[in-house]
Protein backbone atom coordinates (compact mmCIF):
# COMPACT_ATOMS: atom_id res chain seq x y z
CA UNK A 1 0.00 0.00 0.00
CA UNK A 2 1.25 3.72 -0.98
CA UNK A 3 2.25 5.64 2.41
CA UNK A 4 -0.47 7.84 2.50
CA UNK A 5 -3.85 5.07 2.87
CA UNK A 6 -6.36 6.04 0.20
CA UNK A 7 -9.85 5.16 0.63
CA UNK A 8 -10.75 5.61 -2.65
CA UNK A 9 -8.53 3.29 -5.17
CA UNK A 10 -9.06 3.71 -9.11
CA UNK A 11 -10.56 0.73 -10.90
CA UNK A 12 -7.54 -1.46 -11.83
CA UNK A 13 -6.19 -1.13 -8.51
CA UNK A 14 -9.55 -2.69 -7.31
CA UNK A 15 -9.08 -5.23 -9.98
CA UNK A 16 -6.27 -6.30 -8.64
CA UNK A 17 -6.94 -6.46 -5.07
CA UNK A 18 -9.79 -8.54 -6.40
CA UNK A 19 -7.82 -10.91 -8.31
CA UNK A 20 -5.47 -11.19 -5.21
CA UNK A 21 -8.90 -12.28 -2.95
CA UNK A 22 -9.16 -14.63 -5.34
CA UNK A 23 -6.33 -16.62 -4.12
CA UNK A 24 -6.28 -15.80 -0.65
CA UNK A 25 -2.93 -12.92 -1.21
CA UNK A 26 -4.94 -10.00 0.08
CA UNK A 27 -4.49 -8.29 3.51
CA UNK A 28 -6.90 -6.97 5.55
CA UNK A 29 -6.36 -3.02 4.62
CA UNK A 30 -7.06 -3.92 0.73
CA UNK A 31 -10.25 -6.31 1.14
CA UNK A 32 -11.80 -3.61 3.25
CA UNK A 33 -10.68 -0.64 0.35
CA UNK A 34 -12.62 -3.41 -2.15
CA UNK A 35 -15.65 -3.74 -0.74
CA UNK A 36 -15.48 0.06 -0.38
CA UNK A 37 -15.14 0.23 -4.41
CA UNK A 38 -17.24 -1.91 -4.77
CA UNK A 39 -20.29 -0.04 -2.92
CA UNK A 40 -19.87 2.47 -6.00
CA UNK A 41 -18.27 0.96 -8.97
CA UNK A 42 -21.02 -1.37 -10.70
CA UNK A 43 -18.42 -2.32 -13.35
CA UNK A 44 -15.89 -3.60 -10.80
CA UNK A 45 -19.34 -5.59 -8.79
CA UNK A 46 -19.64 -7.67 -11.92
CA UNK A 47 -15.99 -8.47 -12.30
CA UNK A 48 -15.24 -9.39 -8.79
CA UNK A 49 -18.86 -11.66 -9.17
CA UNK A 50 -17.73 -12.99 -12.11
CA UNK A 51 -14.09 -13.66 -10.49
CA UNK A 52 -15.47 -15.55 -7.69
CA UNK A 53 -17.71 -17.55 -9.50
CA UNK A 54 -14.83 -18.90 -11.99
CA UNK A 55 -13.23 -19.96 -8.92
CA UNK A 56 -15.95 -21.95 -7.55
CA UNK A 57 -16.21 -23.47 -10.83
CA UNK A 58 -12.44 -24.47 -10.49
CA UNK A 59 -13.31 -25.65 -7.12
CA UNK A 60 -16.06 -27.57 -7.82
CA UNK A 61 -14.54 -29.46 -11.34
CA UNK A 62 -11.32 -30.61 -9.76
CA UNK A 63 -9.83 -30.06 -12.68
CA UNK A 64 -6.06 -31.61 -12.59
CA UNK A 65 -2.88 -31.50 -14.45
CA UNK A 66 0.01 -32.98 -15.08
CA UNK A 67 3.25 -31.09 -13.14
CA UNK A 68 5.68 -29.77 -15.48
CA UNK A 69 8.67 -32.17 -14.27
CA UNK A 70 6.96 -35.35 -15.43
CA UNK A 71 5.79 -33.30 -18.61
CA UNK A 72 9.51 -33.00 -19.70
CA UNK A 73 9.98 -36.74 -18.71
CA UNK A 74 7.62 -37.74 -20.82
CA UNK A 75 8.57 -35.39 -23.29
CA UNK A 76 12.04 -36.74 -23.53
CA UNK A 77 11.13 -40.27 -23.55
CA UNK A 78 8.23 -39.44 -26.07
CA UNK A 79 11.20 -37.64 -28.66
CA UNK A 80 13.50 -40.76 -28.23
CA UNK A 81 10.69 -43.20 -29.45
CA UNK A 82 9.97 -40.98 -31.87
CA UNK A 83 13.71 -41.08 -33.04
CA UNK A 84 13.63 -44.53 -33.44
CA UNK A 85 10.25 -44.54 -35.01
CA UNK A 86 11.81 -42.19 -37.78
CA UNK A 87 14.76 -44.53 -38.27
CA UNK B 1 -14.37 -32.90 -45.42
CA UNK B 2 -11.34 -31.33 -43.49
CA UNK B 3 -8.73 -33.95 -43.39
CA UNK B 4 -6.83 -33.69 -39.71
CA UNK B 5 -2.84 -34.41 -39.91
CA UNK B 6 -0.96 -36.25 -37.51
CA UNK B 7 1.64 -34.35 -35.59
CA UNK B 8 3.57 -36.16 -32.80
CA UNK B 9 5.55 -33.61 -31.97
CA UNK B 10 2.99 -31.19 -30.22
CA UNK B 11 0.96 -34.02 -28.75
CA UNK B 12 2.34 -33.68 -25.09
CA UNK B 13 2.15 -29.73 -25.27
CA UNK B 14 -1.13 -29.98 -26.87
CA UNK B 15 -2.94 -33.04 -25.39
CA UNK B 16 -1.13 -34.15 -21.80
CA UNK B 17 -3.55 -32.34 -19.55
CA UNK B 18 -6.47 -33.20 -20.96
CA UNK B 19 -6.15 -37.07 -21.28
CA UNK B 20 -4.44 -36.87 -17.88
CA UNK B 21 -7.96 -35.08 -16.42
CA UNK B 22 -10.09 -37.52 -18.53
CA UNK B 23 -8.15 -40.37 -16.88
CA UNK B 24 -7.76 -39.46 -13.40
CA UNK B 25 -11.78 -39.19 -13.56
CA UNK B 26 -11.83 -42.96 -14.34
CA UNK B 27 -8.64 -44.55 -12.11
CA UNK B 28 -8.44 -41.54 -9.52
CA UNK B 29 -4.48 -42.26 -8.32
CA UNK B 30 -1.93 -40.18 -10.08
CA UNK B 31 0.84 -42.35 -11.08
CA UNK B 32 -1.58 -45.05 -12.71
CA UNK B 33 -2.93 -42.26 -15.02
CA UNK B 34 0.18 -40.66 -15.82
CA UNK B 35 1.73 -44.33 -16.85
CA UNK B 36 -1.58 -44.51 -18.63
CA UNK B 37 -1.38 -41.13 -20.74
CA UNK B 38 2.06 -42.13 -21.75
CA UNK B 39 1.23 -45.17 -23.09
CA UNK B 40 -1.74 -43.91 -25.22
CA UNK B 41 1.15 -41.36 -26.26
CA UNK B 42 3.27 -44.36 -26.99
CA UNK B 43 0.42 -46.37 -28.53
CA UNK B 44 -0.48 -43.28 -30.72
CA UNK B 45 2.89 -43.56 -32.42
CA UNK B 46 3.31 -46.96 -33.05
CA UNK B 47 -0.01 -47.12 -34.89
CA UNK B 48 0.32 -43.64 -36.46
CA UNK B 49 -0.21 -44.79 -39.75
CA UNK B 50 -3.74 -46.42 -38.77
CA UNK B 51 -4.92 -42.28 -38.21
CA UNK B 52 -7.38 -41.94 -41.25
CA UNK B 53 -7.48 -38.56 -40.62
CA UNK B 54 -11.57 -38.55 -40.08
CA UNK B 55 -11.57 -37.24 -36.44
CA UNK B 56 -9.58 -34.84 -34.78
CA UNK B 57 -5.80 -36.13 -32.96
CA UNK B 58 -7.32 -35.38 -29.84
CA UNK B 59 -10.81 -37.69 -30.61
CA UNK B 60 -8.23 -40.44 -31.80
CA UNK B 61 -6.23 -40.44 -29.25
CA UNK B 62 -8.85 -40.02 -25.89
CA UNK B 63 -10.20 -43.52 -28.07
CA UNK B 64 -6.60 -45.24 -27.36
CA UNK B 65 -6.83 -44.51 -24.13
CA UNK B 66 -10.36 -45.81 -23.11
CA UNK B 67 -9.15 -48.94 -24.56
CA UNK B 68 -6.09 -48.94 -22.19
CA UNK B 69 -7.86 -48.20 -19.35
CA UNK B 70 -10.10 -50.93 -19.80
CA UNK B 71 -7.07 -52.94 -19.95
CA UNK B 72 -5.88 -51.59 -16.98
CA UNK B 73 -8.66 -52.43 -15.28
CA UNK B 74 -9.05 -56.14 -16.82
CA UNK B 75 -5.18 -56.79 -15.27
CA UNK B 76 -5.53 -55.39 -11.74
CA UNK B 77 -8.65 -57.51 -11.43
CA UNK B 78 -7.44 -60.49 -12.76
CA UNK B 79 -4.53 -60.72 -9.86
CA UNK B 80 -6.82 -59.06 -7.13
CA UNK B 81 -9.91 -60.91 -8.32
CA UNK B 82 -8.64 -64.39 -7.87
CA UNK B 83 -7.22 -63.88 -4.41
CA UNK B 84 -9.89 -61.63 -2.94
CA UNK B 85 -12.58 -63.22 -0.53
CA UNK B 86 -15.99 -61.33 -1.77
CA UNK B 87 -17.64 -61.43 1.40
CA UNK B 88 -21.59 -60.08 1.22
CA UNK B 89 -23.36 -58.74 4.05
CA UNK B 90 -26.81 -59.18 2.57
CA UNK B 91 -26.39 -62.68 1.77
CA UNK B 92 -30.53 -62.95 1.95
CA UNK B 93 -32.83 -60.74 0.61
CA UNK B 94 -34.74 -60.71 3.85
CA UNK B 95 -32.69 -59.18 6.12
CA UNK B 96 -32.50 -55.83 6.92
CA UNK B 97 -28.85 -54.45 6.51
CA UNK B 98 -26.42 -55.36 9.68
CA UNK B 99 -26.48 -51.57 10.66
CA UNK B 100 -29.06 -49.17 9.79
CA UNK B 101 -26.52 -46.70 8.31
CA UNK B 102 -25.70 -48.80 5.58
CA UNK B 103 -29.63 -48.84 4.23
CA UNK B 104 -29.89 -45.16 4.17
CA UNK B 105 -29.24 -42.91 1.16
CA UNK B 106 -26.44 -40.70 2.14
CA UNK B 107 -27.55 -37.17 0.94
CA UNK B 108 -23.87 -36.08 0.81
CA UNK B 109 -22.62 -39.33 -1.51
CA UNK B 110 -22.13 -38.34 -5.55
CA UNK B 111 -24.09 -39.02 -7.68
CA UNK B 112 -23.36 -40.52 -11.31
CA UNK B 113 -25.23 -37.25 -12.37
CA UNK B 114 -22.92 -35.60 -10.32
CA UNK B 115 -19.47 -36.49 -11.39
CA UNK B 116 -20.78 -36.41 -14.89
CA UNK B 117 -21.24 -32.79 -15.06
CA UNK B 118 -18.34 -32.31 -13.53
CA UNK B 119 -16.09 -34.15 -16.07
CA UNK B 120 -17.89 -31.77 -18.38
CA UNK B 121 -17.14 -29.35 -16.46
CA UNK B 122 -13.55 -30.16 -16.21
CA UNK B 123 -13.32 -30.72 -19.72
CA UNK B 124 -15.12 -27.05 -20.47
CA UNK B 125 -12.37 -25.52 -18.50
CA UNK B 126 -9.55 -27.01 -19.89
CA UNK B 127 -10.98 -26.47 -23.35
CA UNK B 128 -11.06 -22.59 -22.57
CA UNK B 129 -7.17 -23.13 -21.04
CA UNK B 130 -6.11 -24.19 -24.31
CA UNK B 131 -7.43 -21.10 -26.25
CA UNK B 132 -5.87 -19.11 -23.84
CA UNK B 133 -1.89 -17.69 -25.16
CA UNK B 134 0.31 -20.62 -23.96
CA UNK B 135 2.08 -18.47 -21.34
CA UNK B 136 -1.08 -17.19 -19.86
CA UNK B 137 -2.76 -20.36 -19.65
CA UNK B 138 0.85 -21.71 -18.25
CA UNK B 139 1.21 -19.04 -15.33
CA UNK B 140 -3.04 -19.65 -14.74
CA UNK B 141 -2.29 -23.16 -14.41
CA UNK B 142 0.54 -22.85 -12.26
CA UNK B 143 -1.30 -20.52 -9.61
CA UNK B 144 -5.15 -21.79 -9.84
CA UNK B 145 -4.76 -25.14 -10.47
CA UNK B 146 -1.45 -26.25 -8.96
CA UNK B 147 -1.49 -23.74 -6.33
CA UNK B 148 1.55 -22.52 -6.37
CA UNK B 149 2.77 -19.19 -4.82
CA UNK B 150 3.35 -16.11 -6.04
CA UNK B 151 6.81 -15.72 -5.53
CA UNK B 152 7.64 -19.34 -6.83
CA UNK B 153 6.00 -18.73 -10.43
CA UNK B 154 7.94 -15.15 -10.45
CA UNK B 155 11.49 -17.34 -9.44
CA UNK B 156 10.67 -19.96 -12.13
CA UNK B 157 9.34 -18.14 -15.33
CA UNK B 158 11.74 -14.95 -14.07
CA UNK B 159 8.93 -12.56 -14.03
CA UNK B 160 8.29 -9.73 -11.41
CA UNK B 161 5.16 -9.96 -9.22
CA UNK B 162 3.35 -7.16 -11.00
CA UNK B 163 3.91 -8.98 -14.10
CA UNK B 164 2.59 -11.78 -13.03
CA UNK B 165 -1.07 -10.39 -11.45
CA UNK B 166 -1.36 -8.51 -15.42
CA UNK B 167 -1.23 -12.26 -16.85
CA UNK B 168 -3.56 -13.88 -14.24
CA UNK B 169 -5.72 -10.81 -14.34
CA UNK B 170 -5.80 -10.76 -17.96
CA UNK B 171 -6.27 -15.06 -18.09
CA UNK B 172 -8.81 -14.51 -15.80
CA UNK B 173 -10.67 -12.16 -17.70
CA UNK B 174 -10.51 -14.58 -20.57
CA UNK B 175 -11.45 -17.87 -18.74
CA UNK B 176 -14.73 -16.06 -17.86
CA UNK B 177 -15.53 -15.00 -20.89
CA UNK B 178 -15.34 -18.36 -22.24
CA UNK B 179 -16.62 -19.96 -19.83
CA UNK B 180 -19.74 -17.81 -19.34
CA UNK B 181 -21.30 -18.98 -22.26
CA UNK B 182 -22.05 -22.62 -21.17
CA UNK B 183 -21.00 -22.61 -17.07
CA UNK B 184 -21.78 -19.16 -15.55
Amino acid sequence: MSAKMKIMIPCDEANHVCDKTQYKEANLWEMIILNIHLIYCRACRKYTKNNTKLTNIIKTSNVDCLDDDCKEKMKEEFNQALKEQSI
Amino acid sequence: MPDHKIDPNKWIDLYSDYLFNYTITRVSDREIAQDLVQDTFFAGLKSMKNFKGEASERTWLISILKRKIIDHYRKINSNKGKAEVRMSYNSDTESEGDWLEERVADPFDKTAEDTLQNEELGNAILNCLSKLPKKQAHVFKMKTIQGFETEVICNELNITASNLWVIIHRARTAMADCLKENWF
